[in-house]
């Protein structure tokens, strides 16, 4: 595997924001990495703390408030994340400026992350001095020009962009503005991990700290043994956001506990599922969340050395990541003796070269030590014996972005956001056919009808939605009777889907199940490591006759038979992979069979006894009819089938043989009166 | 402490896995990626798995400990369908071309099919589609027939520490290879054919010979004669224990091959004394008149291979004799036509070894024109009608290279090259025969790294090390590099157990074999008139006639070789 190694030795020079909450506030100020100070954090709030002085009061108070607001002036905020970039955020950035330019406003850009709403992208942010922070929508490189004079040219605040605005206690008189998180897609969020997603400028220490960053770092080195941080996280009953949804507190505690003079943790960002963009959100978006919560998961087990281990297809995140890691070397906040604690703790970043089964735990120790990315049977589990056989912890970043909030509002608080029982938020990438797409972050345990429906506005207008996939490309598709289903780990087991990392692709009744299954198994044949024999080659045989069901079969007997012979052993096989795989990924790799055959068994029959595509999603098994009354009998269909499989004379009325007809649709093509239509 | 399998009680000890545990009771369950010398179970094939009560989902029993009180099925119904799923699933993207094939007979996934009753097609899809790798003169690579279960890989990277082949792509499009999926013979490959008798199919094989051997035999115009080196009739008695004796079977080489068409068959160990004459003169005149210590050995051509693409800056090293099929190669195309009238024919030399890298060195160095392995031995007598087993097809060899000493014999085991060449240069030094005590037989044995001290005259005590196998050369060169070796002479042989346990050996050699063929040799030594390679009358005569003495001008020209650094792209 090729790699590339990002040391986060802190050698990015000029490049490096200066913090200034942590420039001194005067002479009697002495931390420096060097000589670290351990009311460094504390003081950020309500310093100075190691002496009396209303002069150095005010000014760090005056600083807090501007980093809190992001800067000073007139402050315009892009949602320039991965996601937004796409939508054209930085074409956008650039005609702000052109404009600001031209006009001579004096206003300061910042480039945030994402808010979440990919369905209302780009999110352009307004804060005008006196001024609520407004946000608005749905801004394109093409229409950024109309919203910015109305807002500059002709001050016109509230016009058609307006999505909400930003509770600002220092403002008053724009209460008929709706609030962001009073919006439909935001109302019934719970915005835990995202909290400064798409808020704050993820490039910037000093917006991090004023909203409470490494708080939780302070109070668990200076005020909590290793012992207790990890108890609390237990006590939290927070649980690994990437999947498998192990006790996170156990996992730390068993770590603990191994004896080794040597300890990892590690970050596993490789999030690879199709339709999955939490993680990314969170790196690009709020990178010192989750380097705030390696570090405290480094303190709670006793490892001086941290990795994220990042996919090297989100150059961003990994950019923002180095960004982050520099700064916080720059003031301390990683390196030796971390606010005068005696803990110390470097963080590297090490990128994936874009296998999916590096998202395995064991497959990114194999990575990370410079082998191929391939798991390996466990026990020994990495806690015990993990990178370079040392103890090694290894969390999704989700996982880790939870970690600062539990520590600073304590585990109950956190054991009591979730619903019937369980802990915590969950964030959820909402995608497919569905009215509103984009990251959504719920309570653990609540029902997916609120998911679907309450936040994600329901199916498109016209359509009606069919099922939702979950889980990954080895998750389940749970059909729309079953929507009340609680989305925690244990219920969604119970229908032979899985939590997963959050990919929620929705679909209508234009989607075929069989058609979703061969796309899935596709996927996964393309991406088994080909280690173990029941996923590499089953895969590639489920993929096989999934194929052979979603195409017409044409020709002999023979065929047919063996058509058929084979769908008689997808059950089979799709048994065998799951019980016989070596690791999580070939374990569930049958899934995406097995959970449609439960439910769309129906859609599986009409495809083999019936040769049709109840969706009519499958183009393999179209068929085409000649309506009579159309067809002049100009013969170009005749001539385009490949199949001679249209009959008719001259100037008389043509039609198809349906058993020889292939579906190609060339006849479609070629037919000027419109006469040939798909037979259904 | 205990388990139950299928019903029947099972001791084992701490640390044993299942399937370990199960095999010491007699309990088969098959495997096709298990091996001794993984560190880490592999658990890739999955066709070892077992049900164990109070277990959710069925086990490898190759990666599972035994744990006191476990109760495991390995023949269940549900194991039993599911390992035929497993089965069944790797017969559907292998190529169905068994009678074509060079394992046809002896392939573990054909011997599986059968136990486990595949008896019909159920999936009709893709097979692969990987192209055959034919670039080496001494390996092939089939990766079509590869079923990945990684065997060869860790033998490579584990065993042998070379790491020349790992898993390339990704999913179906996985395959077996060297770097960048390039040809053997441009990778890091040193060609020693561990993997091939790892491998359970055809997937990696040797370069056979047997036609080319015929060939040349079926030409009017060629004399064809054969050399056989000392570990091969060592193996060959295992397979045919009414030879009894290591000189019989030798004998039996002899004349099967004289049967088939061969002029003359000649004893390699002849040579392996005529390498020690020049060896352990060579390794005199460095200890005595400076030269690069330590002296490694250089009859093994995956250690030389090693060396040469390796560590390059080791090569002034190496002895630079030629090994014994090499210098018998030059011995018999030299000396031959004088003693026997060619009548103007071609002479073609054939040696048989238990050696894959043997084909290597011979393409390298000229000298030989075909090699066999061991392997290909039965399968030339098959081709002509001939059996070992024939009584009476015993022939003596022929001179001038047939005469042998125990010395020479023990070069087929790990220690035998140490062994004889300490035995001729404390002749050479002190001008006395050493009587040997119990320590010279401490460089014998499979251990790892072997050591010996042998004071040869006052203020000169030789430091000897023998390394059984190339894995364990690690420690070793890392002395040499940091100059820090305490050793004037060590030996190397790439293969566990030396040639016994060599690439071209049986599929069926273990540890076990390799143990057996090495006493075979020892007993040889022990009642052979000639003890000492300088006792070789054959051999001092050569001197006499032709070479004057060991480090001539004519033995340098004949006898001795150089080394090619490798091109490190």
């Amino acid at each position: 595997m090729l790699q590339d190694n990002h040391s986060s030795s802190p050698s990015m020079g000029a490049a490096i924001p200066a913090s200034v909450l942590i420039t001194p506030c005067c002479d009697r100020c002495t931390h420096s990495p060097a000589t670290p100070c351990r009311h460094l954090v504390e003081c950020l709030d309500h310093g100075p703390i190691c002496h009396t002085d209303d002069l150095c009061r005010t000014r760090r108070a005056d600083r807090l408030a501007t980093a809190r607001r992001g800067g000073v002036g007139t402050l315009i905020f892009v949602g320039a994340g991965t996601c937004g970039r796409a939508n054209g955020a930085l074409k956008i950035i650039s005609k702000i400026k052109e404009f600001l330019t031209e006009k001579a406003i004096a206003a300061t850009l910042v480039e945030t992350g994402c808010v979440g709403y990919c369905q209302r992208e780009v999110f352009v942010d307004v804060q005008a001095p006196g001024q609520p922070r407004l946000s608005y929508c749905d801004v394109s490189p093409d229409n950024v020009a109309e919203l910015l004079d109305a807002i500059f040219v002709q001050g016109q605040w509230v016009n058609p962009f307006l999505f909400g605005r930003y509770p600002d206690e220092a403002t008053s008189g724009w209460e008929q503005v709706p609030l962001v998180a009073d919006a439909p897609f935001f109302k019934q969020q719970r915005k835990v991990v995202l909290e400064q997603c798409g808020v704050i400028d993820p490039t910037s220490l000093d917006a991090a700290l004023a909203r409470g960053a490494f708080q939780a770092a302070a109070k668990a080195l200076l005020t909590m043994t290793p012992e207790e941080t990890c108890a609390q996280v237990l006590a939290s009953g927070l649980r690994g956001r990437g999947g498998a949804g192990f006790p996170t507190g156990r996992k730390w505690q068993v770590a603990l506990s191994t004896p080794s003079a040597q300890k990892y943790v590690i970050c596993n960002a490789d999030e690879g599922d199709p339709g999955a963009f939490m993680d990314r959100a969170v790196l690009e978006s709020d990178p010192f969340r989750l380097l705030e919560g390696l570090l405290v998961a480094g303190y709670a087990i006793g490892a001086s050395r941290g990795y994220i281990y990042c996919r090297a297809e989100y150059p961003l995140a990994i950019q923002r990541l180095q960004e982050a890691i520099a700064q916080c070397h720059q003031v301390g906040l990683l390196g030796e003796n971390i606010l005068d604690s005696v803990f110390s703790f470097d963080v590297t970043i090490k990128q994936g070269a874009g296998a999916f089964v590096c998202g395995e735990e064991t497959a990114i120790l194999a990575s990370i030590e410079g082998g191929r990315g391939m798991p390996r049977v466990r026990p020994p589990y990495p806690a015990v014996s993990g990178l370079h056989g040392k103890p090694t912890v290894l969390n999704n970043v989700e996982t880790l972005a939870n970690i600062a909030p539990i520590l600073t509002r304590g585990a109950p608080w956190f054991a009591g956001l979730g619903v019937n029982g369980a802990a915590g938020t969950k964030v959820f990438a909402l995608s497919g056919t569905i009215r509103n797409t984009g990251l959504v972050e719920v309570p653990v345990g609540v029902p997916m009808r609120q998911i679907i429906f309450d936040i994600g506005g329901g199916a498109l207008p016209g359509h009606e939605i069919k099922a939702v996939q979950i889980g990954g490309p080895s998750g389940g598709c749970i059909p729309t009777p079953y929507m009340d289903i609680a989305v925690d780990y244990g219920s969604l087991q119970t229908l032979g889907a899985m939590m997963g990392s959050g990919g929620l692709v929705v679909m209508d009744e234009r989607s075929c199940m069989v058609d979703v299954a061969r796309f899935f198994m596709e996927f996964i044949r393309n991406e088994s490591c080909g280690k173990c024999t029941p996923c590499r080659e089953g895969t590639t045989r489920m993929f096989e006759i999934l194929d052979e069901i979603t195409t017409k079969p044409v020709g002999d007997e023979l065929r047919r038979l063996e058509r058929f012979r084979g769908i008689l052993k997808l059950e089979e096989l799709a048994e065998t992979v799951k019980e016989t795989s070596l690791c999580g990924l070939g374990q569930s790799a049958a899934n995406p069979v097995l959970s449609t055959l439960r439910f769309f068994r129906h859609e599986y029959e009409a495809h083999i006894l019936e040769n049709r595509c109840p969706a009519g999603a499958c183009t393999g098994l179209r068929t085409y009819r000649i309506e009579t009354a159309l067809c002049i009998g100009c013969t170009l269909c005749k001539k385009a089938c490949p199949q001679n499989a249209i009959l008719g004379d001259r100037k008389q009325a043509h039609y198809i043989v349906a058993d020889r007809c292939i579906g190609c649709g060339a006849c479609q093509t070629v037919c000027r009166q419109d006469a040939v239509l798909v037979a259904l | 402490m205990s388990i139950t399998i299928n019903g029947r009680t099972v001791d084992f000890n701490p640390g044993d896995t299942v399937l370990k545990a199960a095999r010491q009771a007699g309990i088969h369950i098959p495997s096709l990626c298990a091996l001794e010398c993984a560190v880490q179970p592999a658990g890739a094939c999955r066709v070892c798995i077992v049900e164990v009560e109070g277990m959710p989902r069925v086990q490898t029993s190759c990666t599972l400990l035994a744990t006191h009180g476990m109760v495991v099925h390995t023949h269940s119904p549900k194991v039993l369908k599911l390992r035929r799923n497993i089965v069944e699933l790797l017969l559907a993207s292998h190529p169905d071309d068994c009678l074509y094939c060079g394992r046809n007979g002896n392939c573990e996934l054909a011997a599986l099919a059968l136990q486990l009753g595949v008896r019909e097609r159920h999936y009709l899809g893709a097979k692969k589609a990987h192209a055959l790798d034919v670039s080496s003169p001494a390996l092939m690579r089939d990766p079509n027939k590869c079923i990945l279960c990684g065997r060869c890989v860790t033998v490579c990277h584990v065993q042998q520490k070379v790491g020349a082949i790992d898993f390339i792509g990704r999913g179906f499009r996985t395959q077996v290879a060297p770097g960048f999926a390039s040809g053997i013979n441009v990778s890091g490959c040193i060609l020693c054919g561990q993997c091939v008798r790892a491998c359970p199919t055809g997937a990696l094989m040797e370069k056979s010979a047997v036609a080319d051997v015929l060939a040349a035999l079926a030409d009017p115009n060629k004399v064809v004669v054969a050399q056989v080196a000392p570990a091969v009739p060592a193996t060959l008695l295992e397979a045919h224990p009414g030879l009894r004796t290591v000189p019989g079977t030798l004998e039996a080489v002899a004349g099967a091959f004289r049967r088939a068409g061969f002029q003359a068959v000649f004893d390699t160990t002849w040579a392996a004394d005529l390498t020690i004459m020049e060896e352990a003169s060579e390794l005199v005149q460095r200890v005595t008149s400076g030269g690069a210590l330590p002296m490694f050995t250089s009859c093994s051509p995956g250690w030389i291979r090693y060396v040469e693409l390796h560590r390059p800056d080791l090569i002034p090293h190496l002895s630079t004799c030629k090994s014994p099929q090499q210098m018998a190669g030059s011995a018999i195309k030299a000396f031959y036509p004088q003693r026997v009238d060619l009548k103007g024919k071609g002479l073609y030399v054939v040696s048989v070894m238990p050696c894959t890298a043997k084909k290597y060195e011979a393409h390298d160095l000229g000298d030989v024109d075909a090699v066999l392995t061991t392997r290909e031995v039965e399968d030339l007598l098959a081709r002509c009608g001939l059996s070992l087993d024939t009584p009476g097809i015993g022939v003596p060899l022929d001179a001038p290279f047939a005469e042998s000493t125990g010395a020479g014999r023990l070069f087929g085991g790990t220690g035998g090259v140490m062994e004889a060449a300490v035995r001729t240069a404390y002749k050479l030094v002190t001008g006395h025969e050493l009587h040997e005590g119990p320590k010279l037989t401490d460089l014998r044995g499979t251990r790892g790294v072997k050591t010996l001290d042998v004071q040869v005259a006052a203020g000169l005590t030789l430091h000897c090390a023998v390394v059984n196998g190339l894995g364990e050369v690690g420690p070793i060169l890392a002395e040499v590099t940091a100059g820090k070796s305490p050793y004037h002479f060590v030996e190397v042989m790439t293969c566990p157990g030396g040639c016994v346990g060599g690439g071209g050996q049986p599929y069926a050699t273990d540890g076990h074999t390799v143990l057996g063929r090495l006493d075979r040799l020892y007993e040889v030594d022990r009642n052979a008139t000639h003890r000492r390679s300088h006792e070789n009358e054959e051999v001092q005569s050569l001197y006499r006639d032709h070479l004057e003495a060991p480090l001539s001008e004519q033995s340098h020209h004949l006898l001795h070789r150089r080394y090619t650094p490798g091109e490190r792209d």
